[in-house]
């Protein structure tokens, strides 16, 4: 007879992949290179090639355009960090192993929660190479101790908010070919904000999407954060707050969808 | 060249373009990425006009070029993923065994890459001109701009045959789209070299094969006929087009010993 699920049996479980997950990345760099790579070209694409645009009339940024650029791709590599990782739930269900962790797991969420401290761990280390790289290149910060904080709570959020999507469409679909469908939607949002200048200085269009944008708000709180101004704080964190709560229940379902058919 | 190998290399472009123009996954890619990406940047970067000496003042214009690069670079991947196919399914093999000459083999691939490359060209063009773009070089122009697109796709459809000849493997060559797309990233995609203020980036753009294939093209959409920016982008899709023809010869040769 299977004991009742209990709240250790999910930590049990959760480190359990935990353990697994990062072994695999440390063992395997095809893995974790594309991940910390990805960033960092966006740091030196558009830090290095983009300068040009921190003396566009109209722009004031107190920390300079890399720290501007950077927080952009501190965002992106977070939730891209999340996605990575319902990369890795997709392929071990391609795999197989997945569907025996299903059986095996004395309760399921355990699962869910242990590829969210994947997520959180890999991230870590990307954030801190993108961090270091930023520095070494002569990325100034402004902003105090307890910016930084916000800063990479934020950050940790995002994580969050890009493995609830990406594991909430591997649950359903079971296939890494369901890929594109992960990324996409995050690519799109990330871009439909103010990527290169602030928003005062986009015009038509994507003036009014970013507008509307939630990840137009994680920018500016970041970038309020880092230069030591912070702004839309409040909001950034109640809108990364609230998107983890709808894709944590997106994810939950997932699960449910993959139990029924486990 | 006999009639039988041109009816050879008919067959094989036939099916080298029916096989990207009936798979939905590999044609939106090919449109959409790059117009989506387009849209964002002529908009998000709209204000990089105001810099003082940006060489237009519509940045759609400007940008444009980029897309035909991205074209060109998903060409690459289709191709190299299409016969990555062949090889995995065993029709490469089969075909091997047929009296199908090796030149004929890849012609026919290559001569299907060129005629996408150039329906995509045109359909960039449009799409620039829904954009509200400007061709300083007018028809003549757009006519080069089809060539040059037919050109780079081809050359860099070598490229994808190259890594598919090499690993027989789909999955490797798409994971050689961010490598190739970096080139694009480190480029004067974004910004005219000149207005590159990081000294390293100024350099590795200069240095950057892909910068002076996008002037290339840009030159014909901003100031009409620029021979340098002309000449200068030909020689490098040429250049790219040899050495991946290189490479397919010794990598087919590889591929078939082992077959």
């Amino acid at each position: 007879m299977r004991p009742e699920p209990s709240g250790g049996g999910i930590w049990r479980v959760a480190r359990a992949i935990a353990w697994r997950s990062l072994h695999t990345y440390v063992r395997r760099p095809a893995l974790y290179v594309p991940s910390i790579i990805f960033p960092l070209v966006f740091l030196a694409s558009f830090a290095g090639g983009l300068s040009a645009l921190g003396s566009v009339p109209g722009f004031h940024f107190p920390a300079g355009y890399t720290a501007f650029q950077f927080v952009f791709v501190l965002c992106q590599a977070a939730m891209f960090g999340g996605l990575f990782t319902g990369f890795t739930l997709a392929f071990d269900f391609e795999s197989g192993f997945a569907r025996r962790l299903m059986l095996a797991a004395e309760n399921r969420r355990g699962i869910a929660l242990g590829y969210a401290l994947v997520a959180l761990t890999r991230a870590a280390v990307t954030l801190t190479v993108v961090t270091v790289v930023a520095l070494l290149t002569g990325m100034r910060i402004t902003g105090d101790g307890v910016d930084l904080f916000g800063l990479y709570g934020l950050a940790a959020l995002l994580v969050l908010v890009g493995y609830g999507w990406a594991a909430g469409v591997a649950f359903r679909f079971r296939s890494i070919q369901a890929g594109p469908l992960m990324q996409t939607p995050v690519f799109l949002i990330l871009f439909l904000a103010p990527v290169y200048v602030p928003l005062s200085l986009l015009k038509g269009w994507l003036h009014a999407i970013a507008s509307i944008n939630p990840a137009t708000a994680f920018l500016e709180a970041g970038r309020g954060f880092i230069s030591g101004q912070p702004e839309q704080t409040i909001l950034a964190f109640a809108c990364a707050a609230g998107l983890v709560l709808l894709f944590g229940l997106w994810l939950l379902r997932g699960l449910r969808s993959a139990e029924t058919s486990a | 060249m006999s009639s039988v190998h041109l009816t050879q290399i008919g067959a094989l472009a036939r099916r080298s373009m029916l096989k990207t123009l009936r798979q939905p996954f590999q044609m939106f890619p090919i449109i959409f990425f790059p117009a989506i990406l387009l849209a964002v940047n002529a908009s998000g970067l709209s204000s990089a006009i105001r810099l003082p000496g940006f060489p237009t003042h519509s940045y759609i214009t400007f940008a444009i070029a980029v897309a035909f690069i991205q074209g060109a670079m998903f060409s690459l991947i289709n191709t190299g993923t299409n016969l990555a196919e062949d090889i995995e399914s065993g029709f490469f093999n089969r075909l091997a065994l047929t009296p199908l000459r090796r030149v004929s083999l890849i012609a026919g691939l290559l001569l299907g890459v060129a005629v996408l490359g150039a329906l995509q060209s045109i359909v960039y063009i449009l799409m620039g001109f829904i954009g509200g773009d400007h061709l300083a070089a007018g028809v003549g122009g757009a006519l080069v701009i089809v060539v040059l697109g037919s050109l780079a796709a081809t050359a860099f459809g070598t490229l994808g045959c190259v890594a598919a000849l090499r690993t027989g493997s789909g999955e490797v060559v798409q994971g050689l789209f961010p490598l190739f797309f970096v080139f694009i990233f480190l480029s004067s995609g974004s910004l005219p070299r000149p207005l590159l203020r990081t000294g390293w980036f100024h350099t590795v753009a200069t240095w950057n094969p892909i910068s002076y294939l996008i002037e290339g093209f840009r030159s014909l959409f901003v100031v009409g006929w620029d021979g340098t920016s002309l000449w200068r982008g030909f020689a490098v899709a040429i250049g790219i087009a040899l050495l991946g023809l290189v490479g397919v010869v010794w990598a087919l040769r590889g591929r078939l010993q082992r077959t």
